[in-house]
């Protein structure tokens, strides 16, 4: 079962001018948001991605944007008290056992 | 280069020049790649130095062996996993040393492996590599472990920290070049948020092939010929998947409970209320619906936002509970109506809280959820509070 999370707000767009439907997105992408229709790949499902940026750092040709960061109420609460961006605090270094 | 091990597409050259039309199926990542292409036809400007290897990488017990390679000796490590790595699997899923649970990066060997080998990346989280060598097991492979600081491959990926520096900087480092005769790593597909697989590709010569997202998909991802199927691609949040986050959620909510004991033990030592067991449950009860019932039973709560989820089923709990008390004591309008105002906004934290475990949720759909979450809740506790308080006084 596919679990979805709010509509309409994923920020993740896909240039068409520069996309070579090489295929790397759909390889990469943990939710299945790009399908090849056809030749050309395409988002079929932008309600499914969270953001997390695997399409674009993996785009040879730059055609995916995305404003990619954790969906992680902590993360962002922590940001906001901090002045930085949310990070996942699973990854900080050391000491810090949060989360 | 050597390829032939590899999945690489023969009717593409190392410069990325593309001789067929069929062949852009097949090898879609490395065609027409000119800006890369004067670093991909020369050798990597590094220098291979002989495996720089830890030795107190030889003295973990699960190493059992030890193999001699061109870049130095590596050990050999044990496919089956051991009550000693159970039971620290089982302590870090409870928050016990959790920040502290890795072993050395560098490279490992399983079974009796060669330069034909395939190369599995990890992070050096030990449950990662726990994962990674039992799903390895009958196989002859190598491990390359990343230093991700002791953090899972997703985790550590969203941060960079398992990432394109990461892997080129360990390739280098255990003289990977030296090891194995092809140009191929298999990354787990989570890592993909930190890896740019061209870039390791052109500053390497090695091609990232994306594994499966469960290590448990690793053979019959290499019988298929280094290709995964679409469900080794998608990443579930079954019901096991959020069950195993519950301790954690348990652990990190122990603090709210404890702040709560005390404000209730030191309203109890001033006299002003007798603190009795109707007052504390209903609390307690709240924690748990929010950290564990909503974590157990979440795709069948209405609504996508969790903070909603948690709501409703805090509101439930607070139902409960008038129920239970009101059948115990006559309660007051004013109570009723502060217990509707301060459970269910508990619950809708604890279980907005989740959203950063769970496998689904953006960043732009948290900030939204927040945007009204977080004042409605605290509007909520405030307006609760202030009933509570009131009709405690009206009552004196």
């Amino acid at each position: 079962m596919k679990d979805y999370y709010l509509k309409n707000v994923a920020t993740l767009l896909l240039d068409d001018n520069r996309c070579t439907s090489c295929g790397m997105c759909i390889e990469v992408c943990p939710r299945d948001v790009f399908k090849r229709n056809g030749k050309r790949v395409m988002i079929v499902d932008r309600d499914a991605c969270m953001e997390c940026g695997a399409c674009m750092m993996n785009c040879p040709f730059s055609a995916v944007r995305v404003n990619a960061g954790v969906g992680c109420a902590y993360a962002v609460i922590k940001g906001a008290i901090t002045g930085e961006e949310p990070n996942c605090c699973c990854s900080s270094s050391g000491k810090n056992t949060c989360c | 280069m050597d390829d032939s091990k590899s999945t690489l597409c023969s009717c593409c050259d190392e410069r990325g020049q593309v001789e067929s039309e069929t062949c852009r199926k097949n090898e879609p990542v490395t065609f027409l790649f000119p800006m890369y292409k004067p670093e991909i036809h020369e050798e990597p400007q590094v220098v291979y130095k002989d495996n720089q290897q830890n030795p107190s990488i030889f003295l973990y017990d699960f190493v059992i062996d030890s193999i001699d390679t061109p870049s130095g000796r590596v050990p050999i490590v044990d496919t089956n996993l051991r009550f000693k790595d159970l039971i620290g699997s089982w302590k870090v899923r409870w928050g016990i040393g959790r920040m502290n649970y890795r072993v050395i990066p560098g490279i490992y060997g399983i079974g009796r492996p060669d330069e034909t080998s395939p190369v599995f990346v990890t992070a050096n989280y030990k449950m990662s590599f726990d994962r990674l060598r039992k799903a390895l097991s009958g196989l002859n492979a190598w491990i390359l472990v990343l230093d991700t600081e002791g953090i899972n491959v997703w985790c550590a990926a969203g941060k960079g920290r398992f990432g394109t520096d990461e892997i080129i900087r360990q390739i280098e480092k255990t003289g990977l070049k030296k090891i194995v005769s092809h140009k191929v790593i298999i990354v787990p597909q989570l890592g993909a948020t930190g890896v740019r697989a061209h870039e390791v590709k052109a500053r390497t010569g090695f091609k990232v092939i994306y594994g499966p997202v469960r290590a448990d998909d690793i053979k019959i991802f290499l019988a298929e010929g280094m290709k995964a199927k679409p469900y080794m691609r998608s990443v579930s949040f079954g019901f096991v998947d959020r069950i195993v986050l519950i301790p954690m959620e348990l652990v990190q909510s122990l603090k709210y409970i404890a702040i709560f004991f005390v404000i209730a033990f030191a309203l109890h030592l001033t006299g002003i209320i007798e603190i009795t067991f109707s007052h504390i449950y209903p609390f307690i009860g709240a924690v748990i619906a929010g950290c564990v019932v909503v974590p157990a039973i979440l795709p069948w709560l209405p609504g996508r936002a969790f903070s909603l989820k948690g709501w409703i089923l805090g509101f439930l709990w607070a139902v409960a509970v008038i129920i239970m008390n009101g059948s115990l004591n006559r309660l007051k309008v004013t109570d009723i109506f502060a217990i509707l105002m301060l459970l269910p906004p508990i619950s809708a934290f604890l279980s907005l809280n989740f959203t950063g475990a769970s496998t689904y949720t953006s960043l732009s759909g948290v900030k939204k959820e927040m945007r009204i979450a977080i004042p409605a809740i605290i509007t909520s506790v405030v307006i609760g509070l202030i009933t509570g308080i009131t009709g405690f006084f009206i009552r004196q």
